[in-house]
């Protein structure tokens, strides 16, 4: 009996019991689909973080005094600004930042971050501006009140006007808004990162912060590859300047750097990703249990029907073919309809997430349900070949 | 050449206090041509025997010849050939495959046999019309009576036109107007040189056998040549 013949058989085999059938390739596709879709949501919310971070500029360092001492001083940030020491340092913007809330003709919004610093920090903290233009060291020297927004902001003070020249009331003090920041993915997911706004530094001294220490100095490193080096120079740099206080192991300032941010937050995205592969993986294993009922109780049920074939002259090659093409198909057409629904799922957003699929999660989840497809439509269907005829046929 | 030829066949099912002797060494000839009943009462090994006429079971101990081939000696792919050519087995509970058509039914063994898919078709609706089934070709075994469902595994049963024919209890399920029917499809068999051996436990079935044989606790009590009531 040729092969095309045994197929032949398969093909109605399925199709005459077309609930089981179906019954069989939904578990198969629930459990591919649920394993590539659940990968995926964790590789793209991985993916996500990494973009994050990418966007917040990958050549910056940013120095932060801890433990509320007075550390980040003029001093340390002219410090900072050494050709000699620190090569490899192209800007230094020092940073004070409050939480301040904006008025224009009587709208509030209350921005997460009033920041007052350089020029140089726009391009330092990967925040080019949209509309008009940043400030100017100018600026700066002469401590006007002019205020760059981040995108929140316009749309909540501004909603369909133009932002730029517009005066808004800042704790009293009138600023200017000469220029509107241009959309930024949110870094850390709590935070929008749209919502704040920056404003020369002495102007925030003079209005908001008073003059004290800095909150944080962003360093900015010549290129990605020279962050370390800058980073050592400016802890060599800040370990002179700074006096560890008494009682005091640690140094009262810390240095970040993006990428050791990038570091973390992918490990943590890894986890994720791990976590959501198990749920999957469990998933999986439950699908694999449903698929290996079905087709045990399908063999099991036509056990009779393989003693009638047998008895008719079916030698046993040919009813194992015919019960394995069968497994195969139902087990192929299944996986390859979770393929599918996976692929058309990762389309859509899922809890924030904009999946991306792991090709070797396809290939994985099709390899897993098509052997449990098969192994477990073989094993039984291989055990009642092997019957008596007369055994097989008084099958209850 | 005798066409079935048995020597002290045993069959024993189960072991220790269990054991069940089915068949207490059987010997049989059947010629040719032969059409022959056996009947006996409940547990006195007629099923047991007819499954190993049919290859479905294997005998204990004993000879079994069919058509002078030794079929104790065979593997399992020689008997499925066997069971494909050389008989055609009729159930009690027809045994038909489920939610398949009476014409692909009846070409499955031919099927197996490897026979084309055109000559196949051609051929199991020859079988059908003999049992007066060719308007059924496509009716599913739940959509035809039980007597229509028995003509069905009877020309299935002939379609490999096979040495020999093996009824077990073919009528046991059915009411009389249909076993009439499959009675005198064997007798028009029996009639054509076919030959034929067929388990009841109804006289008048019986009656219409050339010969038949007894069976009491798993051995031959009588094996007579008898004169057949044709109805």
């Amino acid at each position: 009996m040729s092969l095309f013949e045994v197929l032949r058989f398969a093909v109605r085999g399925i199709g005459a019991n077309k609930l089981r059938s179906g019954l069989t390739m939904l578990g198969i596709l629930i459990g591919v689909a649920a394993v590539i879709l659940l990968v995926a949501v964790g590789n793209g919310s991985a993916q996500q973080v990494a973009d994050r971070i990418e966007a917040l500029g990958t050549k910056t360092l940013t120095v932060q005094g801890t433990g509320g001492g007075q550390v980040l001083t003029p001093a340390v940030a002219q410090a900072l600004h050494d050709p000699v020491l620190a090569p490899d340092v192209t800007s230094v913007s020092p940073v004070v930042s409050t939480q301040a809330t904006l008025t224009y003709q009587g709208t509030d919004h209350a921005v997460q971050q009033f920041v007052g610093s350089y020029p140089s920090y726009f391009g330092a903290s990967n925040s080019p501006v949209g509309t008009g233009a940043a400030f100017t060291d100018d600026d700066v020297a002469q401590g006007r009140r002019v205020v760059v927004i981040g995108k929140t902001v316009a749309d909540e003070l501004f909603p369909g006007t133009a932002a730029v020249g517009k005066e808004l009331t800042v704790s009293g003090a009138l600023f200017t808004v000469v220029g509107v920041l241009d959309e930024k993915s949110s870094a850390s997911g709590f935070m929008d990162a749209n919502d704040l706004a920056i404003a020369p530094l002495t102007a925030v001294q003079q209005t908001l912060t008073g003059y004290g220490a800095y909150n944080s100095i962003v360093v900015e490193a010549a290129s990605s590859a020279k962050v370390a080096d800058a980073q050592s120079q400016v802890s060599l740099i800040l370990s002179q300047r700074v006096q560890v206080p008494a009682g005091s192991t640690s140094q009262p300032y810390r240095i970040q750097n993006a990428s050791q941010l990038l570091e973390t937050q992918t490990e943590t995205a890894d986890t994720f990703t791990t976590l959501l592969g198990a749920v999957a993986g469990i998933s999986l294993l439950v699908g694999g249990i449903g698929i290996t009922n079905i087709m045990l109780v399908t063999v099991t049920e036509r056990t009779r029907e393989i003693g009638i074939r047998k008895a008719l002259g079916a030698p046993r090659r040919v009813i194992l073919t015919q019960f394995l093409a069968e497994a195969t198909m139902l087990s192929l057409l299944g996986g390859g309809l979770g393929v599918a629904a996976a692929l058309i799922g990762s389309r859509f957003t899922i809890v924030g997430v904009r999946p991306v699929i792991v090709p070797s999660s396809i290939a994985l989840a099709l390899c897993v349900s098509v052997a449990i497809g098969l192994f477990f439509g073989s094993v039984p269907a291989n055990r009642a070949a092997r019957l008596r005829p007369i055994d097989a046929l008084r099958y209850e | 050449m005798t066409v079935l030829d048995i020597r002290a066949v045993t069959k024993v099912y189960g072991e220790g206090a269990a054991t069940v002797h089915a068949l207490r060494g059987v010997s049989l000839d059947v010629e040719p041509g032969e059409y022959v009943a056996i009947m006996g009462s409940s547990g006195s090994g007629k099923s047991t025997l007819m499954n190993i006429l049919g290859c479905l079971d294997i005998p204990t101990a004993g000879r079994y010849l069919l058509d002078g081939v030794d079929v104790s000696r065979l593997n399992d792919r020689q008997l499925a050939l066997v069971r494909n050519r050389r008989i055609g087995f009729v159930f009690q509970s027809f045994n038909l495959i489920p939610r398949t058509t009476a014409v692909a039914n009846v070409e499955l063994p031919l099927a197996y046999a490897g026979v084309k898919a055109a000559e196949r078709r051609r051929r199991a609706l020859v079988a059908l019309d003999m049992v007066g089934l060719a308007d059924r070709a496509g009716h599913e075994p739940n959509q035809l009576s039980g007597g229509q469902q028995q003509r069905v595994a009877v020309a299935r049963a002939l379609v490999t036109e096979p040495a020999l024919v093996l009824a077990d209890e073919p009528t046991g399920n059915l009411d009389s107007r249909s076993t009439e029917d499959i009675l005198r499809i064997f007798d028009d068999l029996h009639a054509a040189g076919r030959t034929i051996v067929l388990i009841t436990h109804e006289t008048d079935v019986a009656a219409r056998a050339s010969r038949l044989i007894r069976l009491f606790d798993g051995q031959i009590a009588s094996d007579v040549q008898q004169d057949r009531i044709l109805a």
